[in-house]
């Protein structure tokens, strides 16, 4: 075997041929890394939304609770339903809500975006354990006062403390902010479904939600409640809900992801594979050397594969060095199915670390393949003539 | 005339290298020139609107309704010549993969307000004529395959149901820009089925078409409309077309801005390669420059030399990935075109990759010309590869 060290040397003496292969590398896997980590940080927010204990009732064939409507006397029936869990307080756990969605400017522009508000009732909170005060307080039920998600208060004009927002010819304050972690509910605006109603003239709510006693009996449910005649609704568990909304984006982020890893990566391979060839090149009278002395063809081929894969390792650890520090941001976009706007963040994961660190390696190893396989079979006497 | 024989000698000396070089450079530039294409591609509504037009929706949000009523009182206000009205449908043929856009219009007044909008006349008067007609795209024709007189049904999403069309046309765009993957069907029809399963829910319009008389006072126009439901049941939000499809690429701008980034981190990869390629050559040539000096050339000359050679190979690169862009675009375009329903490659495109050809050219040169030009004669000629 050709020692270790005769490699990183080689590596050295070519400084700033190393340090572009490298960069080249660093730039691919850099990217490849945050397209899996924006997809990562959609699937985990729209994930964490859900729970797989409640049961979302939506009107037959609409997608989303924005297109649905589901009138009081159907809300009514799903709420008696035997699978209901009774809270605490020996009061059923339900939710019958309303989401539309408004438009408001986002800060520091006129431009605006939608934005979620959600008519609550009392077991709203009860569903959503996540949720919880971080500034004020919550709003008082039957008051123009509302609640806004941490993403909205930070991002938009009119959902700070303190600040009025005003939609159905009337003024709503913010007196609460609330956090609900790394889910899609920190985007939404919340207040009394018994006052947004009348303020948005529905007649109707969007949707009923509610705990399941026994997650298993979920089948039975759904079963029984779209052969009632009198409904005219879909059941859905929550997490499966959704997931469902965030299928446009999550396939439009992976042919994204796809198509420009694809292309980035043979960038990258004909990089390395260009450095490596010129590494061949110009040791040819080196390596006629060293097959004199007696080391084989395989040790040869070894010592320029793993010369490559080290490009490759290099790359690769830079690349997500650097990724990692895209977890400090959040991207904030209209999700297309909802109309509206949803926030997430870039989040790195031991997977994802995995997949960067291997596909630079075989970015390492394709680009050196065939440079490797020209210098071993390099004949002994011609290369010691080379020089 | 000798250094270009010799640039192009000093280019193709290592072809491998060379090729693999350009190859590299063929890719890049392609694959910057479909990102840019779809950038363009996002803002396709935006170009093909008209100043003239005018849309009113509600101003709490796109999913809030107007009052029928709003038609005549707008035909009223001054400086209006057209109204239509019109409502999104998001209605689901078969399966929700198969998204398209589908609107509710009231013909009469629509195809006046589009002239872009091109219908053969027997197939207009085909389509006003019967209630529950509706005319679609030539893509769209052509993606399922329909033909003048077939049955389509699609299941409503918005307005509950499974709705029932025949189909009385196809059009096509009068100009490259314009969509050709829209479904259109009367709004006579959507009305007259919601009056008898949702009465609550009939009568209201999702957004009105207003044409004006002269574009410059499309402002004024749109203020005027605005005030006359200020402080009713159903505010309005009026803005121009171009403002209107704007809005809706504000609130995706975060993938906008993240497509944009990605184009110019192609760049920065392929510039890498090519500095790496010029580097290498200079280090092995650097004792044929020290000859070059001795025998009286400048540094100058030098200089021309790595920077023409860096040129020309960026630029056949360039030359390459232009040529492929085309056809890519045409069968990316076909691929996607539920997502982009216009993917022309434009001619701003072209420019942009030409210049980032020569920037690549120019910054990969840099650094060996520098380091070849300042290096001593005696150290040049001593040195070896």
């Amino acid at each position: 075997m050709i020692p270790f060290s005769y490699n990183l040397r080689n590596l050295w003496t070519r400084r700033l041929t190393t340090a572009l292969t490298i960069g080249g590398m660093a730039l691919v896997v850099f990217v490849f890394a945050a397209v899996l980590m924006l997809a990562e940080g959609l699937k985990k927010t729209l994930v964490a939304t859900g729970s797989l204990d409640n049961a979302v009732f939506i009107r037959k064939g609409s997608d989303s609770e924005i297109q649905s409507g589901i009138d009081r006397l159907q809300a009514s029936t799903i709420e008696t339903q035997p699978e209901v869990a009774t809270g605490e307080n020996g009061m059923p756990m339900v939710a019958k809500e309303l989401v539309v969605v408004i438009v408001m400017p986002k800060r520091g522009t006129d431009k605006g975006s939608n934005v979620v508000i959600r008519g609550t009732s009392a077991g709203s909170l009860l569903l959503r354990p996540q949720i919880r005060i971080v500034e004020g307080r919550l709003p008082h039920p039957g008051s123009s006062e509302i609640m806004a998600g941490t993403n909205i208060a930070k991002r938009f004009t009119g959902g700070g403390i303190g600040e009025t927002l005003r939609f159905g010819m009337r003024d709503w304050n913010v007196v609460g902010i609330f956090d609900a972690g790394n889910t899609g509910f920190s985007s939404e605006i919340w207040g009394d479904v018994d006052q947004l109603m009348p303020a948005f003239r529905r007649q109707a709510y969007s949707s009923v939600i509610f705990r399941m006693r026994d997650q298993s009996g979920f089948n039975v449910l759904k079963a029984r409640i779209e052969s009632d005649p009198r409904l005219t609704v879909e059941v859905m568990r929550e997490t499966r809900y959704y997931e469902k909304q965030s299928e446009m984006m999550a396939k439009f982020l992976r042919i994204l992801g796809i198509s420009l890893t694809i292309i980035f990566s043979l960038g990258a391979v004909i990089g390395a594979m260009i450095t490596m060839y010129a590494a061949v090149a110009n040791r040819v009278s080196e390596i006629g050397t060293l097959r004199a002395l007696g080391f084989r063809r395989r040790s040869i081929l070894t010592a320029f594969l793993l010369e490559s894969l080290l490009l490759g390792f290099f790359g690769g650890a830079f690349g997500l060095f650097f990724s990692s520090f895209l977890q400090l941001f959040t991207i904030s976009t209209m999700n297309f199915q909802t109309f509206s706007e949803l926030a997430f963040s870039f989040t790195l994961s031991l997977t994802i670390a995995a997949q960067g660190m291997g596909f630079a390696l075989f970015m390492g190893f394709a680009g050196g393949l065939l440079p490797a396989i020209r210098a071993s079979r390099l004949p002994i006497v011609d290369a010691l003539r080379a020089a | 005339m000798y250094i270009l024989k010799l640039i192009f000698r000093n280019a193709f000396r290592h072809k491998l290298r060379t090729w693999l070089t350009v190859l590299g450079i063929t890719i890049a530039i392609l694959a910057f020139g479909l990102l840019r294409t779809v950038i363009s591609a996002w803002y396709a509504g935006v170009e093909a609107s008209s100043a003239s037009r005018l849309v009113t929706r509600n101003a709490i949000s796109i999913i809030f309704t107007l009052p029928l009523s709003y038609e005549e009182r707008i035909r009223h206000i001054d400086g209006v010549k057209i109204v239509s009205a019109g409502n999104w449908f998001g209605g689901i043929y078969i399966d929700e993969k198969n998204f398209f856009a589908n609107f509710a219009i009231e013909p009469r007044t629509f195809f006046d307000l589009y002239p872009e909008i091109i219908l053969p006349p027997d197939q207009m008067a085909a389509f006003i004529r019967d209630r529950k007609g509706f005319i679609a795209g030539r893509k769209l024709a052509e993606r399922f395959r329909w033909k003048v007189g077939d049955s389509v049904t699609l299941r409503g999403t918005i307005f509950p149901g499974q709705w029932d069309f025949v189909m009385r046309g196809i059009y096509r765009g009068r100009d490259k820009n314009v969509d050709e993957t829209t479904f259109y069907f009367q709004w006579d029809y959507l009305n007259e089925k919601m009056k008898k399963t949702a009465p609550q829910r009939a009568d209201q319009i999702g957004f009105f078409m207003i044409g004006v008389t002269r574009p410059d006072i499309a402002s004024e126009v749109a203020q005027r409309i605005d005030n006359t439901f200020r402080n009713s049941i159903a505010e309005t939000l009026t803005e121009t077309e171009k403002a209107f499809q704007m809005s809706w690429i504000a609130m995706s701008q975060a993938i906008v801005t993240a497509i944009q980034l990605v184009s110019f981190v192609v760049i920065f990869i392929i510039m890498a390669v090519m500095a790496n390629t010029m580097a290498m050559t200079a280090r092995e040539r650097i004792g044929e420059y020290a000859v070059l000096k001795t025998l009286g050339f400048g540094g100058g000359y030098i200089a021309a030399l790595i920077f023409g050679e860096s040129m020309i190979i960026s630029l056949i690169g360039c030359a390459c990935g232009m040529a492929f862009t085309f056809p890519a675009a045409n069968a990316f375009g076909d691929a996607l075109s539920n997502f982009f329903p216009v993917f022309n490659v434009e001619r701003e495109t072209i420019y942009m990759d030409i210049a980032a050809a020569l920037l690549v050219g120019a910054v990969a040169g840099i650094f060996p010309t520098w380091r070849s030009v300042r290096i001593k004669i005696a150290d040049g000629l001593r040195r070896i590869g």
